[in-house]
């Protein structure tokens, strides 16, 4: 038996959100004793992370093919656990497998196995968590980046092995790809994040939030009127219709707080709301708050931050 | 063109939400369900446009019991032809998935839609797992849909702001996203046409549940929020730092 896990490209220094997954599938591995078997596009020793076997492949960003050599290598290394990443291409893969394979899903997972070897996920868009058990012989979990953390695990030497598999009908084709000329910090996987809402009066005033992101090092979010009003674009609009994320720190400027607005962000660590009227709702989600205009407050945060980066 | 549109029903986001029986169950008490408003706002009126210039029908489908009737009636007042619940107790994913796809094998439907996810369990996983068991092609997350004869072109949101542009083949199962379509408000025609308009009930298929759901838990609540004077930016990141040790 063997624990399974999949990342479809890899680099020699893996982002964060791979090592958080790495070391959590390492973790679980370790706990049953089991060798953790990477499946990824490149040939890399990752040993640090606890991976006693990668198995190398091409072409794994294309989905019918991830989904055959996850099916085939699961099999193969006869996986009791597969873990994916709760990305984009993991929210099309892990449920997939999890029909080929009937073998029960946790999407999103939250949390490691408990003792019991339920697994915590997010529901009711944030507002609760729910411990699911998986009935099936083969378990998949899906993780929720910046979730868990990075776990401490031994290393251990990685063996190599390639895989082969038939190529498969592909019915999904990517005619192009249309990327932002100035692609910021990804939001979803983003650690800090600055977002800003109806407060800040028009679209030519963000240039203060984003001078705030950029001393921190933080991705730009924005409220859902302000997405709707196209002073931003709608991949930043976070909350219940848009992206739902859970960075360490949230920093909310001219939000109110709607439940719906609350539903994308109330995951986050720690949430800090600037906002001019003191009863708005967001306080009550907020770990600290300043009561002011964004106007006079952010450029003082900013300065302060740099006092901060610079000591 | 014939679509089925797979919908489901969630508790309004404004609900309060707790639970019961030792945190294993939610408490629906006074809780108003609606229509999903991924199945509603993009994957069933999308469905309607795109029959309403090809041509074609539109079938709205749940599983779950007789408390389903009413987010059907409703998607029958927005403009679907038909309904069907298949009455089940929805017990998980993969169960749900297995009722719809032994369902469609039954007809010759073109396209699939789902939401993109229900706003209660936020799973994102009955779409895809219904192409995995059909062995249909899968789009998940789609936020534009059009159809030509042999292929639908879609677009989807990536990472970052990045917008791909898909085609794919049918027959396909969409999980539909923000943008794809406008909220219909149903109006009185549609709402007295609903009542008159065939609402089928089916046994549910044999299949089983892979997953449980145990228990519930609230998050910790906020300990309450701290008031740093908006004089003193230097206070923030002094706590940003040392107490949160967030930076």
């Amino acid at each position: 038996m063997s624990v399974l896990v999949f990342i479809p490209h890899i680099q020699e220094n893996p982002s964060k959100a791979q090592v958080e997954l790495l070391t959590y599938s390492a973790h679980i591995a370790q706990a049953q004793n089991l060798p953790l078997v990477l499946l990824t596009g490149q040939k890399i020793s990752l040993g640090a992370y606890g991976v006693d076997k990668l198995v190398q492949l091409a072409n794994l960003e294309q989905m019918e093919t991830a989904l055959l050599a996850m099916q085939t290598l699961a099999k193969q290394e006869n996986a009791s656990t597969i873990i994916l990443g709760w990305d984009d291409f993991g929210k099309a893969l892990a449920p997939l497998l999890s029909a080929k394979l009937k073998a029960g899903l946790v999407a999103g997972a939250i949390s490691l196995p408990n003792a019991e070897g339920l697994v915590q996920k997010a529901v009711f868009s944030g507002k609760a968590f729910v411990s699911i058990q998986i009935k099936t012989a083969i378990k998949i979990i899906a993780l929720m980046p910046n979730s868990v953390g990075v776990q401490t695990v031994a290393e251990k030497n990685t063996a190599f092995a390639e895989l082969t598999v038939q190529t498969p009908a592909i019915r999904v084709r990517v005619v192009n790809v249309q990327k932002p000329e100035h692609a910021g910090i990804s939001l979803q996987d983003a650690e800090l994040v600055v977002s800003a809402g109806r407060g800040l009066k028009a679209p030519e005033n963000w240039g203060i939030v984003e001078d705030l992101a950029n001393a921190l090092g933080a991705a730009t979010a924005c409220s859902r009127p302000v997405a709707d009003a196209h002073w931003r674009p709608h991949h930043e609009h976070v909350g219940q219709t848009g992206v739902a994320i859970r960075p360490n720190l949230y920093i909310a400027v001219g939000v109110s707080g709607a439940i719906q607005h609350l539903a994308g962000v109330n995951n986050s660590k720690v949430i800090v709301v600037i906002n001019n009227d003191s009863e708005a709702p967001f306080f009550k989600a907020a770990n600290y708050g300043v009561v002011g205009d964004a106007f006079e407050v952010l450029p003082k945060l900013t300065a302060a931050v740099k006092a901060f980066k610079n000591q | 063109m014939n679509f089925l549109v797979c919908i489901s029903k969630v508790p309004d986001t404004t609900s309060k939400i707790e639970f019961v029986e030792n945190g294993t169950k939610f408490n629906e008490e006074g809780v108003q369900f609606i229509l999903n408003p991924y199945d509603e706002w993009y994957a069933l009126v999308r469905a309607l446009e795109l029959k309403e210039t090809l041509g074609g029908s539109v079938t709205v489908l749940s599983v779950g019991k007789e408390d389903y009737e009413p987010i059907l009636r409703k998607a029958l007042a927005i403009g679907a032809d038909g309904a069907v619940r298949i009455d089940a107790e929805p017990l998980d994913a993969y169960f749900v998935a297995e009722q719809i796809a032994q369902y469609a094998q039954t007809k010759s439907f073109d396209v699939i839609l789902v939401g993109k996810e229900s706003i209660q369990h936020n799973g994102m996983q009955v779409g895809a797992m219904i192409s995995a068991i059909l062995d249909w092609a899968y789009v998940p997350l789609a936020t534009s849909l059009n159809l030509a004869d042999k292929t639908a072109t879609l677009t989807q949101d990536q990472t970052a702001g990045a917008v791909a542009t898909l085609q794919a083949d049918f027959p396909l199962v969409i999980s539909a996203s923000k943008g794809m379509a406008e909220q219909r408000i149903p109006n009185m025609k549609g709402i007295m046409a609903a009542r008159t308009k065939p609402l089928e009930v089916l046994p549910s298929f044999s299949a089983e549940a892979l997953t449980a759901f145990v228990g519930y838990e609230l998050p910790a609540a906020k300990t309450g929020c701290k008031m740093i004077d908006a004089d003193n930016m230097q206070e923030l990141v002094r706590l940003l730092h040392q107490e949160a040790k967030v930076i």
